[in-house]
């Protein structure tokens, strides 16, 4: 692969998908608003229950917790854009695109549960996806696929706080969700999207 | 020890990534990490801005709120509390995962906390917004948590009918 394919080609395929807005919001965007707004008043509700030591207890840990993951945030980044350049669009589209029926909904699937990571990871990736030529469907299979039956949050968290039992269970039901919500995110996907600007 | 493991599964398939894109051409190298690193200066402010914030949010709703409407006898509609419970959960996996034992503790029904858990894990609102959105396009993400909808309530319903876990 060239480099002006590797730059240019998922760029414009963006172009053209989306009429307007930016694929990713601007570093302060309204949901971002939303959530400053959210957290001042928490912490001014904290404040007027606990004092400020809860104030200062609180803010200590997430800033330490904030100083842990900013690593796993770079690394997680850094592949997304590595999958970009390295995945052959071509290949992709025809995997991972509109037409790629269950196969492609399988492969979602697949790699959402094998990824290793956090959001820090799954979410770069799956833009990194749509960017070179997934489709809604297999991408949310992808998604979903992380959040229900991907190892990495069962292993270190699920597990040793409801058990094994429950956790077994609860991915063996969650096994075919992934698809179910891809092709129904498909299916209602060629429907809506003219509609909604999709 | 898991983080550490998770930790090491990242980095090595970050390396091997790089390694197959440094096969394939230097540049593409290049470029793909300066993307991602401009990707990671673009999403920083607002990881921060959650990550940094989640604990107050986290302390102000109290989980007996939460936890309030999941009994064994509330059938379909304590799966719907369920569900809107857990879009409504802040914090980390901590939080989520530690309400759903306290449930299933104090006499849950185990349909109940599975879908709980479950849509949790697929739309808790603040992942959704800290997340998932400064990472992927808005539109996607919404139409993601749209037709998700149903999954929660399929998960009740199989663990209805096998009457596992």
């Amino acid at each position: 692969m060239s480099v002006p394919d590797a730059k240019t080609e998922p760029a414009e395929e963006r172009d053209d998908v989306e009429a307007g807005p930016p694929r990713k919001g601007k570093p302060f965007g309204w949901s971002t608003f939303i959530i400053a707004v959210l957290v001042a008043v928490s912490a001014a509700l904290v404040w007027r229950r606990d004092g400020f030591d809860a104030v200062w207890a609180i803010l200590f840990h997430d800033v330490s917790l904030f100083g842990e993951i900013m690593p796993r945030v770079l690394a997680g980044c850094l592949l997304g854009g590595l999958i970009a350049a390295v995945l052959p669009h071509d290949k992709v589209s025809k995997s991972l695109g509109p037409d790629s029926g269950l196969k492609g909904l399988l492969i979602g699937t697949a790699f959402g549960a094998i990824l290793p990571g956090g959001p820090f990871t799954a979410y770069p990736v799956a833009s990194a996806l749509l960017a070179v030529g997934a489709d809604f469907g297999a991408t949310i299979a992808m998604v979903v696929s992380w959040t229900m039956i991907g190892y990495g949050r069962a292993v270190a968290w699920e597990m040793p706080i409801m058990g094994p039992d429950f956790t077994l269970w609860r991915i063996l039901i969650s096994l075919p969700m992934p698809v179910l919500a891809g092709a129904f995110g498909r299916f209602v996907y060629i429907r809506v999207r003219h509609r909604f600007g999709l | 020890m898991t983080t550490l493991i998770i930790d090491i599964l990242l980095w090595g398939s970050l390396i091997g990534v790089g390694f197959v894109a440094w096969r394939q051409d230097r540049t593409v190298l290049t470029v793909a990490l300066r993307n991602g690193g401009m990707d990671f200066i673009n999403v920083v402010p607002r990881i921060a801005l959650g990550v940094i914030g989640s604990g107050f949010i986290a302390a102000i709703i109290p989980s007996s709120i939460i936890v309030g409407g999941l009994g064994p006898d509330t059938g379909w509609l304590g799966v719907a509390m369920s569900v809107l419970a857990g879009a409504a959960t802040p914090g980390g996996p901590v939080v989520g995962f530690s309400i759903g034992a306290v449930a299933l503790k104090s006499g849950a029904g185990t349909p109940q906390v599975v879908a709980y858990v479950v849509a949790w894990a697929l739309f808790a609102f603040q992942r959704v917004i800290l997340w998932e959105i400064p990472f992927m396009p808005a539109r996607f993400v919404w139409f993601r948590c749209a037709v998700s909808v149903p999954v929660p309530f399929l998960a009740a319903a199989v663990a209805m009918i096998t009457g596992k876990p």
